[in-house]
């Protein structure tokens, strides 16, 4: 150990810790886990993404610029509309701010990397592998092609009988895992690893933006997976969860389509102006105005996001006093976004603006997205909905908020972070002249787009007749669009040339006040040779003299030790010194395990169904590779982080990161529970052609003996971890595996002895998927609970060393909730249907 | 199918599918809404941006106001007292539009079937409950209900320049009522997308003098229509 000797020199210092931390090179580059190079690479990946979406966006444009354009029949163009929204939505937007995320994040908040620099490795390629499935298929010949949001039944089996759909259902369900993960790993590592005196009230903003967006993403996303596993259920096994001959509804699907869909608009805005939030204050010369407006208003957002989906829905005859309801909501969603525009008005108001080709890019934004906010609020009306909805109008007002509200903000993001990413100073002419073309070109297409849509253009028609008078608006639009594209070449060239040649960028050249700029550009791997103490409003610092200070080695963790990556955790709301977090290693392991998931896709897609059953315990056994070496086989106790103090490792912290990723895994995982039981009410509320003929008959015993037994697995837990180093603890365990097991056979007796036929009606279906969530659930209980055996054998569980018990307790106790809540849902759900009184 | 309206095709002039030129008072109210709600929206994107550009070249003028002034202002008392009133008036005019015509008047009514990739048009009044594919006839200023379904996947019923659409789902059943102030042909769409036919999946509504409206159903109970009726449920 070198903790007590004398500081390092500079030099020394870089080169220790750049020994451990860089990236190898050649294929070596396969196993980093760097935030930096991670986050680098999801931003090239999803510009790549947006290229080929924007080539798709012009196909589309090229067809409808004169009416009755021989170029692509109907099918052709459906599939190029829905790859174009899909590939736009999922594999540009989602990834592109994630990607900026994890670049920036652990810089902004004073440490090293993220708290599960593996898991971001494996969400880089699961996102990478997800994404070019659903390219390659377009390539085929058998995209998708029932639009972007994929209403059932046109996308049921019946009407779409070619892979076409299972590739969507499949890819952005890899795609989705992908954004759970980074979701996971944001909300921890905001609230966990921060540099030492960062509280939560210090944070930088954008930490707070993406803290929100992390959590927003785990409620708002497993509905989406939950309504893609039963639809690709449903086309793959004849279980009808929405078809309406049989107890099904094809309004299930809207709604858990748009509780997702919604929300996601805001998790694509909200990243966006969190990073406006943190370099247009940089150019106005004073810190952000409202910090705490900004984060109220954040939240505000974040809850009535979530509140709105129903708009989407006007015309499928929902009473008007509920459509009323979610009027309101989605008007009021206006006051927070006003706040968060007036916060930067205010900003600019008080301080003395500065003219930069990234403001230039916020005007564009300020101008763009007010006009995409005010026809929001038209849209939201419901009157005026039942017009517009579903036609033109509304593709001009969703690209006005997705290209104002993100593609703008995300390009003046891009020019402010460049010097930082590539250590080269932007220039300003062609900067100048791509802003604007594409901003003339935007316009034009999009604006005259509206009255398309007045004049009565129904979206997603690939043709026309000349006398509807559509035609000199669309050729106007098309010519607009490739102008737009010129403008948006323009700025790629502009932004490769500054990367290949510009010359270099002095430190901190915009004279920012946050972290990230307190180290060399482009960064080391490690961000900070030491970590900072924060004794303000991290926007407010002096990055400059602070560099210099931490390159030096006056920092924290000014060391190295043992070749470990070590960063700091806090403890969550006060931000003082806890542990020292000890991070993985370079690894192939998050690659293997992606494409073993992948493998388990590919299967289900060209339906190999009792492989892909198989694939899954192989994906478990990759992640429990991944244990491998983490943990301590023996108790160290606390450790000096230099300037005196000592903090023990993160396996010996009483609140170590992973437990916090098990809590919030399982808030993502509960609410894909709970819209499973939303969806078996809504149909047992909605749905024509209840109550079934058969219903099914789980009896008594077998439901007491289900609860029963996850009851014990979780106490076995809880006496495993209370004796933790005692004799009964190893046996404790195995009974909590057992008890598991037992639930899995009662789970499965019930499944065959309980349900008639589950294709033939909804109830059954939902049924069968509620137990074989449970069953899942009881299965992965067996591998905690094994797993927790395994780790006491190997001696890194002790009285201090309780971490692994921990989160397997966890599940256990999560496990034994799902399945109280399970039973009584089934047996309630099968007795009100019995009574056959749907309201 | 009523032989005397298999003549009629889809016809029409320019804009015959605009909301902006609207032929009944539905589409009426909400083209005025429209070009109510474009006005305000283009006076407070111009109150926004000439904001922005003010403190951005006049710094003195921006600081006149502090920053809690701008943030409480401009997030809470500018966007509250315009957004209320929108939204009790289009919840009001929602009402009105949705109860059209008010419960004592009897509208007429009729099922609109959607199928891939055509509509049919069932008169629900008629106890021969006779059917029109491809053409919808009415009565001018007569209310309308129309409740759509579909046999197969997702349509949206949808005639612009007389009201809003409604979802055609199947298993559900949605209604939109309406009224045509004089006799003239409308072009109505499908408007959700619902696979290859969906840019083709065009009606027209005839709207006919009460008179002759009257005349036409006559004929339909003609027995020649059960055998076409026969064609159309086999
Ligand atoms: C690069 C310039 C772009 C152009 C010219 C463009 C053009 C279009 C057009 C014409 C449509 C309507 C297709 C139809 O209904 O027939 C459309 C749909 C759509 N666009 Fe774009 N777009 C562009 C960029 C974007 C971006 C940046 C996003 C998102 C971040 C996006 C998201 C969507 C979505 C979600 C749809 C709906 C697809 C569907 O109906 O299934 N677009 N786009
Ligand atoms: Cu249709
Ligand atoms: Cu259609």
């Amino acid at each position: 150990m070198r903790a007590n000797k004398p500081m390092l020199s500079p030099i020394r210092l870089h080169k220790d810790l750049s020994a451990i931390w860089d990236t190898r090179p050649g294929l070596q580059r396969l196993a980093s886990v760097n935030h930096t190079t991670l986050g680098k690479r999801f931003i090239v990946t999803a510009i790549v993404f947006f290229a080929i979406g924007g080539g798709l966006a012009m196909l589309i444009r090229a067809q409808l610029a004169t009416s009755q354009s021989a170029f692509m029949e109907a099918g052709l163009y459906a599939q190029i509309f829905t790859m174009h929204g899909t590939v736009m939505m999922f594999l540009f937007a989602i990834p592109l701010f994630e990607g900026f995320a994890i670049y920036l994040l652990p810089k902004l908040v004073g440490a090293r990397d993220f708290a599960f620099p593996r898991l971001t490795a494996y969400s880089y390629w699961c996102y990478l592998f997800g994404g070019s499935m659903l390219i390659v298929g377009m390539l085929a010949g058998v995209a998708p092609d029932s639009g972007w949001f994929m209403y059932t039944p046109l996308s049921s089996r019946t009407y779409m009988p070619g892979i076409n759909a299972d590739l969507w259902l499949l890819g952005i369900t890899f795609v989705e895992i992908s954004a759970i993960c980074t979701a996971v790993e944001i909300a921890v590592s905001v609230l966990k690893v921060r540099a030492p005196g960062m509280s939560l009230d210090r944070m930088p903003i954008f930490a707070w933006y993406m803290l929100i967006v992390a959590f927003m993403m785990l409620v708002g996303f497993p509905p989406l997976i939950l309504g893609s596993i039963l639809l690709e259920v449903e086309r793959a096994f004849d279980l009808p969860f929405f078809d309406p001959k049989r107890g099904g509804d094809p309004l299930l699907w809207q709604h858990l389509f748009w509780l997702f869909g919604h929300p996601e608009v805001y998790i694509i805005f909200l990243p966006a102006a969190g990073l406006v939030s943190t370099f247009l204050p940089v150019f106005a010369g004073r810190p952000l105005a409202g910090y705490i407006a900004v984060v109220i208003a954040v939240i505000a957002m974040g809850f009535l996001s979530f509140g709105l989906w129903v708009h989407h829905m006007y015309a499928t005859g929902i009473p008007h006093l509920g459509l009323s309801f979610f009027a309101a909501a989605s008007v009021l969603v206006a006051v927070p976004t006003a706040v968060q525009i007036f916060a930067w008005i205010a900003t600019l108001a008080h301080g003395t603006p500065r003219f930069s080709l990234p403001m230039l890019y916020v005007f564009g934004m300020f101008f763009v997205f007010v006009i995409g906010g005010l026809t929001g609020v038209m849209l939201a009306i419901v009157p005026f909905n039942l017009q517009a909805h579903d036609t033109h109008f509304v593709v001009a007002h969703l690209h006005y908020v997705l290209i104002g509200g993100f593609v703008l903000p995300m390009i003046g993001a891009a020019y402010y972070w460049l010097p930082h990413i590539t250590g080269r100073r932007p220039s300003r002419v062609m900067s100048n002249i791509g802003f604007w073309t594409i901003f003339a070109g935007f316009n034009v297409t999009f604006l005259a787009m509206h009255l398309t849509g007045l004049k009565g253009m129904p979206r997603r028609v690939h043709t026309y007749l000349p006398e509807y008078g559509w035609e000199a608006l669309n050729f106007l639009s098309s010519f607009g669009s490739f102008i737009m594209a010129i403008g948006f070449a323009i700025a790629a060239l502009d932004l490769l040339l500054i990367v290949r040649f510009a010359p270099r960028s002095t430190r901190n050249p915009w004279k920012a006040a946050t972290l990230e700029w307190a180290m060399p550009i482009p960064p080391p791997s490690y961000n900070f040779a030491s970590l900072p103490k924060i004794f303000r409003r991290a926007d407010t610092l002096e990055p400059s003299t602070m560099a210099a200070e931490l390159a030096g080695g006056m920092g924290y963790l000014a060391f190295t030790r043992n070749g470990q990556m070590e960063t700091l955790g806090v403890e969550m709301v006060g931000g003082n010194t806890e542990q020292v977090i000890v991070l993985p290693r370079q690894t192939y392991l998050p690659l293997i395990t992606a494409a073993t998931t992948g493998v388990f896709f590919l299967l289900m897609l060209f339906k190999f169904y009792w492989l892909a059953l198989v694939a899954i315990p192989l994906v478990v056994i990759c992640f429990l590779f991944w244990t491998r070496d983490t943990g301590l086989r023996a108790d160290v106790g606390p450790v000096p982080i230099g300037h005196g103090i000592v903090a023990p490792y993160h396996s010996e912290s009483a609140d170590a990161p992973s437990s916090w990723a098990m809590a919030f895994t399982l808030v993502a995982d509960a609410m894909l529970y709970a819209s499973l039981l939303f969806g078996g009410l809504f149909l047992w509320a909605s749905a024509p052609n209840w109550p079934p003929a058969e219903l099914p008959a789980l009896g008594v015993v077998l439901p007491i003996g289900v609860v029963a037994a996850a009851l014990a697995a979780m106490a076995s837990g809880i006496l495993a971890l209370r004796n933790v180093g005692g004799a009964v603890s190893i046996p404790a365990l195995a009974l909590c595996a057992a008890c598991h097991a037992i639930a899995l056979a009662c789970l499965f007796t019930l499944a065959v002895t309980g349900i008639p036929s589950f294709t033939q009606h909804a109830l059954s279906a939902v049924i069968m998927v509620v137990i074989i969530y449970l069953a899942a659930h009881h299965a992965m209980g067996v591998v905690f609970a094994l797993f927790g055996v395994a780790r006491m054998i190997s001696g890194k569980v002790s009285a201090r060393r309780t971490l692994d018990l921990r989160i397997g307790n966890q599940w256990h106790l999560y496990t034994a909730g799902a399945n109280f809540i399970g039973v009584l849902f089934m047996v309630g759900l099968i007795a009100i249907a019995g009574t056959g009184a749907a309201p | 199918m009523f032989p005397m309206f298999a003549a009629a095709g889809v016809s029409g002039c320019s804009g015959d599918l605009s909301t902006l030129s609207p032929a009944g008072p539905v589409a009426g109210s909400i083209a005025t809404l429209w070009w109510v709600m474009a006005a305000g929206a283009a006076l407070i994107f111009l109150i926004v941006m000439v904001l922005f550009l003010l403190v951005w070249l006049r710094p003195n003028f921006g600081r006149s106001f502090s920053q809690r002034a701008w943030i409480l202002g401009g997030g809470l008392a500018f966007p509250i007292p315009l957004l209320v009133p929108l939204l009790v008036y289009s919840f009001q005019q929602g009402e009105i539009l949705l109860h059209i015509g008010g419960p004592t008047e009897t509208p007429v009514r009729i099922e609109a079937r959607a199928r891939m990739w055509q509509w049919e048009f069932i008169y629900l009044d008629e106890d021969t409950a006779p059917s029109t594919v491809g053409v919808l006839h009415i009565p001018a200023g007569a209310l309308v209900k129309v409740t759509a379904t579909s046999e197969d996947v997702i349509h949206s019923f949808w005639v612009p320049r007389l009201s809003g659409k409604v979802d055609a789902i199947p298993g559900h059943r949605a209604r939109v009522r309406f009224l045509a102030n004089t006799p003239n042909t409308y072009r109505g769409a499908c408007a959700e997308f619902c696979g290859s036919g969906h840019a083709g999946m065009l009606f027209s509504v005839q709207v006919h003098k009460p008179e002759d409206y009257a005349r036409l159903i006559k004929a339909a109970r003609d027995t020649s229509l059960r055998a076409s009726l026969a064609q159309v449920h086999p």
